[in-house]
């Protein structure tokens, strides 16, 4: 192997530790130092120097081990010079052992969301800090997620850390009196990780805490819709290099068992008869994933559900694809009336609205107008396969 | 960690108390008080005389200066203090909960910064 080769492969490597253990290992940090900046701070110095050293010392037998263990001392350092947390917890992370395949460290990822969580924090910052320490999401990622500028994200964020550190909120299980209270913003982040982005990497991170929150309260119907909302779109992942959409996609390449197991777990929602935002997005998926057996797809019913989710969680994403699905059930026309009715100026920017205007302007005979969505909705486009699989459709309407 | 609870209420609720009640509220504090000791968590507690009674004074001008009244006037004042040593917010919390206090009043509570 050449080094340039070794070099890239040991990068390579450092950076998909940081990916898949960032959060693991925060939570671990902070769990004994309470000090999520601090925490922050060490892990990506280590992170850092992990990516400077490897390629040229080799990567170590165990990375993650390696990462958290001159984390750890950086913090110690810091403690030690600043003589901060006094004497006991330092002496606890001192103590730390590093997590390895066999030590099997508990995980403290959710324990930490629920200090994000706590009530003691600002309301409006509580999912944008998950994010953040969990996910490893920087403040400009955050912001634009929340619709905020990032520099006052990241004011929000600091002012949070601070105050988590300042007032003494201490990482543990949340009494299952205390859980009510702080489980729709730990929620809504990890659906937040799941949506931010089709990266891989976040979604399987999202499907494993929804999979503790579910643990942790087996009988709260929102987690459960959750989970079984990640758990149908994840049926449905098939790799390929070209952009198909759901409705033209062959049910026989899903997942059996993962819809399933989604169907079982909000059949098991629904018995708690308290109908919440998460389980309307999983009935939705539901209704993509019943294709699989009954081979016709439900838009009915899917217009039916929209409109519940529109009143529950109104978005502007839930009011387009309404629309999307009265133009299915309905017609073009119908669908382009849906369309019509939303506020004009929250659509101007919005790809997704373009993309169903285009297809029902195209169904409803009007080409021109047509090629102009589409125009539009390509650039709007960030996805390379989603913009060819666009501009294709537009090809059509020359034919 | 050590936390102080503050304790603020509108004093002129105070007005309307008839024997009986200062009675009862004295009760009430030394068993809040006596389950502080018995935790082992009862650092340090007072009791305030009204906010009208305050003086305040400064040299933050240059020069020294005394003023009758207290720093702010509103209708919630500070009445008492708690001083617990308790491991964390969540802990302080609880026992700012079953201060009698937060029945009548709101309880602010801080970590100490020493």
């Amino acid at each position: 192997m050449s080094d340039a080769l070794a070099q890239e492969q040991a990068k390579a490597r450092a950076v998909d530790v940081a990916r898949n253990a960032y959060g693991r290992l925060l939570a671990l940090l902070v769990s004994r130092t309470r000090d999520v900046a601090a925490a922050e701070d060490a892990l990506s110095e280590a992170l850092t120097r992990a990516l400077t050293t490897w390629p040229t010392q080799g990567v170590p037998n165990n990375p993650e081990a390696w990462i958290f263990t001159v984390a750890k001392n950086r913090l110690f350092d810091d403690a030690r010079r600043a003589k901060r947390w006094g004497a006991s917890p330092l002496t606890e992370l001192e103590e730390m052992t590093a997590p390895t395949p066999e030590t099997n460290v508990p995980d403290r990822r959710l324990r930490l969301m629920f200090v994000c969580a706590h009530p003691a924090i600002d309301e409006s910052v509580r999912t944008p800090l998950m994010l953040q320490v969990i996910l490893g999401l920087d403040a400009d990622t955050v912001g634009r997620a929340f619709l905020v500028p990032p520099r006052a994200m990241a004011q929000r964020l600091v002012r949070a850390k601070r105050k988590i550190k300042a007032a003494g909120i201490k990482m543990r299980d949340p009494d299952p009196e205390e859980l009510p209270a702080r489980m729709g913003a730990v929620l809504e982040a990890i659906y937040g990780a799941f949506a931010t982005e089709e990266d891989d990497g976040l979604r399987s991170e999202a499907e494993f805490l929804a999979r503790m929150v579910v643990a942790l309260a087996p009988g709260d119907p929102e987690a459960l819709g959750l989970l079984a909302r990640i758990l149908y779109a994840k049926a449905r992942v098939v790799p390929a290099a070209v952009f198909v959409p759901l409705s033209e996609r062959d049910p026989e390449t899903w997942n059996r068992d993962e819809i399933a197991e989604a169907d079982a777990l909000l059949a098991k929602a629904r018995r708690a008869r308290q109908l919440g935002r998460f389980q309307l997005e999983a009935a939705i998926e539901s209704v993509h994933c019943a294709r699989i057996h009954t081979g016709v797809t439900d838009w009915t019913a899917l217009v039916f559900l929209y409109e519940g989710l529109m009143h529950l969680a109104p978005t502007i994403g839930a009011a387009v694809a309404r629309a999307a699905a009265v133009g299915e059930a309905r017609g073009a026309e119908a669908g382009l009336r849906a369309l019509s009715l939303i506020d004009e100026s929250a659509l101007e920017t919005f790809q997704p609205a373009w993309a169903t205007r285009a297809h029902l302007l195209a169904r409803a005979g009007d080409p021109v107008a047509a090629r102009a969505a589409f125009a539009r909705a390509i650039e709007l486009t960030e996805r390379e396969s989603v913009r060819a699989y666009l501009s294709q459709q537009r090809a059509r309407l020359d034919r | 960690m050590r936390y102080t609870l503050f304790l603020h209420s509108d004093e002129s609720q105070a007005a309307n108390f008839s024997e009986a009640d200062w009675a009862e509220i004295k009760t009430a504090y030394g068993e809040y008080i006596g389950m502080l000791r018995e935790a082992g968590v009862f650092l340090d507690t007072d009791w305030l005389q009204p906010s009208n009674t305050a003086t305040t004074i400064t040299l933050k001008d240059g020069a020294r200066r005394i003023q009758d009244g207290p720093f702010a006037s509103s209708k919630e004042q500070m009445g008492g203090y708690f001083v617990i040593e308790v491991d964390d917010l969540d802990t302080a919390l609880a026992w700012a909960e079953k201060c009698p206090a937060a029945h009548t009043g709101v309880i602010e509570v801080r970590a100490s910064a020493m």
